[in-house]
């Protein structure tokens, strides 16, 4: 069962310098109570993919161009791009069907507000609560993650928490609606690898006891073949492969998958010489007319530099942009 | 220890923060950000310096260079510069040199910092900011700082005409060679490496570690890397040390600690580290809590309140840092005894 669809989703920025394509045609599907992984460097698209579907773009200079978003509740389908972002329908959605947690905690966090106010801000909006009993949920969520002494947390400041602390209350906000999907934006970069298998621990745990779908975004492969069902790996603002996560990792097709995984050193084997793939990503006013991998491809061949390759299915189950599988 | 190659031997170092409150900015409290830290690296080597932030390893790294003062300790490096007349080096303890005999070990010893947006003047043109440390040393004046200047940028891969631009024309990756093209301007044989790769996209990465690797072979370097990244550390390092609170943890060879780490705090960072494998099954050892504040570390073991080991002598007394045989060093009261889990490798 399908939760969320994307289809041809084009979100572009239009900037004094030129027009950002920042995702360029993207399709993907999130089944229910699934984990999809989205996997990508800098500027690839994935965190302007997950602002889309929350309506969270900044419009001008953003704009959606294109696409459908396609959100099953009750048997019931919404195209979320239809909606005012900042509508009634689009703010009954955020926070509450679908949640987010960002990178940075310290940011996204208020600082002027405790984390107690902040939980029971979207309890009190979405669930029609009274602030006694908001506040007990608020209590109720920060012991579910983990949070100890959730008491005295509840009345603190940010500030007074530590990194991986706060990240936990940014998780108990996200799920104090019981969401049925959960983007998490580089939820653990911010933090030290103990404390990121703290919190990657929980949120396998909530996952099960809440049955929320996941769409967390890496650039981390390590992180995403612990967590991720399924895996797409974006380049410039285009999915360039997806499948199962133990087919991307074990069987990858694009080379640029191929790439990631032969520069990155790995604890599980030992490398004599890293292959970095050669050259940058390209500018984003200056995309390559074809694929925009060619520059940088050690398999480039004439058709790349002047024809985008379509995603198809290379094996089973498993679909990547390039024409050596055309 | 092996004393016929040491580059570096740093020892018993020490850096205390003063905290300062009131009016009078009294002293109330000391931050232990290098609490007795000792560790050497063999010329032409590698030692991989790792722990999570605020364990002290970036202090421990500028302290080395006196870029921060130290409170106490040697660091004791084999100087060519400051040899006496006829010998070829001597053995200097930097802690120790007037800011004179500074400024010359700084030929011999030199850093490459984590961002490479906020290292470099924005201000300056490539060629003014690798040519500086030229210009200060008065080592090249003129047409032969240019030349000297383009065979550096040449060096780490960039272009002679290069020169002329400003760091803003860079992506990450080219600043971060621009900052090692500044490193190597003197000639240096230390060069201490502050999470050289940590800031750069992942395909990046790869390039900057390699360029690294062929320098180290083509100029003799000897990096101290300092990285929170296990993965990175285990690829470029020869030996490794692990830092918490200020303190080595451990240090030995990069396999021997890898396949038999002796300090339950490696045993748990190591298997805490995501690993690009879907079909990697380690048993993960989750450390309860955070890291303990540096200014009151807890009695004993400072590792005690999360260790899983931890028995009734670890809340007293502080275990000392001891070689277990073979150069392998721990600050454990069970090193010998325990049964830790090792990172298995395919190839």
């Amino acid at each position: 069962m399908p939760l969320i669809e994307v289809r041809g989703l084009k979100t572009y920025f239009y900037t004094e310098d030129g027009v950002v394509r920042a995702v360029d045609g993207v399709d993907y599907v999130i089944e229910q109570e699934k984990t999809l992984g989205v996997v990508g460097e800098s500027g690839c698209g994935k965190s302007v993919t997950a602002l889309s579907i929350m309506g969270l773009v900044q419009i001008p200079p953003g704009k959606i161009e294109a696409g459908e978003i396609l959100f099953y509740r009750d048997g019931k389908v919404m195209d979320l791009t239809k909606f005012d972002p900042k509508g009634r329908e689009m703010r009954s959605i955020r926070g509450n069907e679908i949640a987010m947690i960002f990178q940075e905690p310290m940011t996204s966090l208020n600082p002027v507000y405790t984390i107690g106010n902040q939980i029971m801000e979207a309890i009190i909006l979405h669930q029609k609560l009274n602030k006694a009993k908001a506040k007990q949920k608020a209590i109720d969520m920060l012991r579910e993650v983990g949070i100890p002494l959730p008491e005295q947390r509840v009345n603190e400041y940010p500030h007074q928490l530590s990194g991986g602390m706060r990240q936990r209350a940014m998780i108990a906000m996200a799920l104090s609606c019981n969401p049925s999907l959960l983007i998490a934006d580089e939820p653990t970069t911010a933090l030290d690898v103990t404390i990121q298998a703290q919190v990657l621990e929980l949120m396998n745990e909530l996952r099960r006891e809440f049955h929320a779908a996941i769409q967390f975004i890496t650039h981390d492969l390590g992180v995403i073949a612990g967590m991720a069902d399924d895996v797409v790996v974006m380049y410039l603002g285009r999915i360039v492969e997806g499948s199962t996560v133990g087919e991307v990792f074990h069987n990858p097709k694009h080379p640029y998958t191929q790439g990631l995984m032969n520069s990155i050193p790995s604890l599980a084997s030992r490398k004599d010489r890293l292959e970095p793939i050669k050259g940058v990503v390209p500018d984003p006013f200056e995309v390559p007319p074809g694929c925009g991998f060619e520059p940088r491809c050690p398999h480039a061949m004439e058709i790349c530099k002047t024809r985008m390759p379509d995603l198809k299915e290379v094996a089973p189950g498993h679909i990547a942009a390039c024409w050596l599988y055309e | 220890m092996p004393s016929d190659n040491i580059l570096l031997d740093v020892k018993g170092l020490v850096k205390y923060f003063p905290v300062r409150k009131g009016i009078f900015r009294r002293t109330v409290a000391h931050v232990k950000a290098v609490d007795n830290v000792d560790m050497f690296i063999p010329e032409g080597e590698t030692l991989g310096l790792v722990g999570e932030s605020g364990c002290g390893k970036t202090t421990a790294g500028r302290t080395i260079l006196r870029l921060i003062e130290p409170t106490a300790g040697d660091i004791l490096f084999r100087s060519k510069k400051l040899a006496p007349p006829g010998e070829e080096a001597a053995e200097i303890d930097v802690a120790k040199v007037s800011r004179k005999e500074l400024k010359a070990l700084r030929r011999e010893m030199q850093i490459i910092f984590q961002d490479p947006y906020s290292s470099l003047n924005p201000r300056m043109t490539v060629g003014a900011i690798v040519g500086e440390p030229l210009l200060v040393h008065g080592m090249a004046k003129g047409a032969e700082r240019e030349d000297r200047v383009k065979a550096l940028l040449a060096a780490v891969g960039l272009k002679p005409d290069h020169m002329k631009r400003y760091p803003h024309e860079f992506s990450g990756g080219q600043r971060q060679r621009i900052g090692v093209a500044r490193a190597l301007a003197l000639d240096p044989q230390l060069i201490i490496c502050d999470e050289p790769v940590s800031a750069l996209d992942v395909s990046i990465q790869a390039q900057v570690i390699n360029l690294l690797e062929d320098l180290q072979g083509e100029f003799g370097l000897t990096y101290l890397f300092i990285a929170h990244d296990l993965s990175v550390v285990r690829h470029i390092s020869t030996r490794v040390a692990v830092m918490y609170l200020g303190k080595i943890a451990e240090l030995a060879q990069t396999e021997e600690l890898f396949t038999h780490p002796k300090h339950p705090y490696t045993e748990a960072l190591m298997s805490a580290v995501p690993v690009p494998d879907p079909s990697w099954a380690v048993e993960r050892i989750l450390l309860e809590g955070d890291v303990p504040s540096p200014v009151a570390p807890p009695p004993g073991c400072y590792f005690h309140p999360r260790c899983r080991y931890a028995k009734d002598i670890c809340k007293t007394e502080e275990p000392e840092y001891r070689n277990l045989g073979g150069l392998h060093f721990a600050t454990c009261h069970f090193a010998d005894t325990l049964d830790l889990q090792p990172i298995k490798s395919e190839a």
